[in-house]
């Protein structure tokens, strides 16, 4: 077969991929609903019925959006490395720096354990530590599983409001870190360390063949990792569905609870790693009466500001600046929260 | 005789590399050193910015990739 011929059928095979994908997709409604009251021959309105109901199409749709999402930025992050984000980054002025990094935080493949040879990687060449950090906001605030997730549970609109004013807050706390000049509290070895030029690992120019071996690994490494938590969180989320009274929880995350804003980001702190489980069970809890910014602000605090980093940050950066960088970010996210709570 | 180095602070996908980089040496049938690299001092001499990298003969090959054993060995030979 020439290349071109090659190409084709490949084209077709994806495009008669995407049309089965969208069809199952658009099937999962009615099959839930047939699944539950005529299969099951549960009765109609029941507890139960309604929490196998929410399980059965929330969770084959959720994982079948992961799936796309996940492959598809997998793709997009091939064209990204550290070391392009880094010669992009070096020497630019603060606040387009700052803007810069936090979109640029979206696209570069990260990962938290790395979190320590970047932040060295970055500093020593010239990267400011205002940049640096607004990278570091926005690499695990803003990630496709939560994305995904925030999408197919709450629909476009929260997914948006999710990513623009976490964008938003990677920016501004960033520029605010850099405005502190807090160079004093990185750990002095950081900027005497000698750092080579990482030009070695880059090779050859990627292939589209790479590329999507590159999205096919990410999806194997992605969706393997987090599809426990995914139905774990949708399987209590069916239970608070079916089970817990309406308006339960506009006592305690209601608009009209101030305290509940900065709770829910304390809250979040410890919990890292488990938001693909956490989407879910707030979701529930927002159709049982919760206010939609203390619910993004929760999110938020979950998935941006995670103790397990903070502690891998701690060899290269001096407690008040750990604390000073958990302090700005936690409070953007409190404005977020009382934001949404006082508008919506 | 080659000189494998696993650049990472020991996360799980760090001792992943190694294994393979293990099964690889050993497929191939050939000698050679592997050594884990975890200070964080060490790992930015290779100027890597995402672990787990893989250095065969002090030139870095790879970096924020668990390479299959197949691959290492492509690399080995």
């Amino acid at each position: 077969m020439t290349v071109g011929r090659r190409v084709v059928v490949r084209l077709v095979l994806l495009l008669l991929g995407a049309a089965l994908w969208w069809l199952v997709y658009r099937g999962l409604q009615p099959f839930a609903t047939w699944f539950t009251y005529d299969l099951l021959k549960m009765a109609d309105g029941g507890r139960l019925a309604s929490a196998v109901e929410f399980f059965v199409f929330e969770a084959p749709k959720v994982l079948m959006l992961l799936t796309v999402v996940v492959f598809g930025v997998g793709i997009v992050r091939s064209f990204f490395t550290p070391e392009r984000t880094r010669r992009i980054l070096a020497g630019k002025r603060e606040a387009l720096g700052n803007v810069l990094a936090s979109l640029l935080g979206v696209v570069t493949p990260f990962c938290s354990c790395s979190a320590v040879p970047l932040f060295i990687g970055f500093v020593t060449t010239g990267v400011p530590l205002g940049v640096t950090f607004s990278f570091l906001v926005a690499a695990p605030m803003i990630n496709e599983v939560a994305l995904v997730l925030l999408f197919g549970l709450f629909g476009w609109k929260v997914a948006a409001l999710y990513m623009g004013t976490g964008l938003l807050i990677a920016m501004v706390a960033g520029w605010v870190i850099g405005r502190l000049r807090l160079e004093r509290w990185v750990e002095d070895w950081v900027y005497k360390t000698p750092t080579g030029t990482g030009q070695a690992g880059e090779g050859a120019p990627l292939t589209w063949n790479d590329r999507v071996r590159f999205g096919r690994d990410a999806l194997k490494d992605i969706v393997g990792r987090v599809w426990p938590f995914v139905l774990a969180g949708i399987a209590v989320g069916a239970g608070i569905h079916g089970y817990v009274p309406q308006n339960f929880m506009a006592s305690i995350m209601g608009k009209g609870v101030w305290w509940s804003v900065p709770l829910a980001v304390l809250i979040g702190i410890p919990m890292y790693s488990n938001a693909a489980g956490i989407i879910p069970v707030v979701q529930a809890l927002l159709g049982k009466g919760a206010a939609l910014g203390t619910v993004l602000a929760f999110m938020m605090s979950v998935i941006g500001l995670s103790l397990p980093e903070m502690i891998i940050l701690r060899k290269v950066l001096k407690v008040p600046l750990i604390v000073t960088f958990a302090g700005v970010v936690g409070l953007g996210i409190l404005i977020v929260g009382y934001l949404f709570n006082i508008v919506l | 005789m080659k000189t494998i180095q696993i650049l990472g602070t020991g996360c799980p996908k760090c001792k992943a590399l190694a294994a393979n980089a293990e099964a690889a040496v050993e497929a191939l049938g050939i000698e050679a050193r592997i050594e884990k690299v975890e200070k964080i001092q060490d790992i930015m001499k290779f100027g890597v910015m995402i672990t787990p990298a893989l250095v065969v003969d002090g030139q870095l090959r790879s970096a924020g990739k668990v390479l299959s054993e197949k691959e290492i060995e492509t690399l080995l030979k």
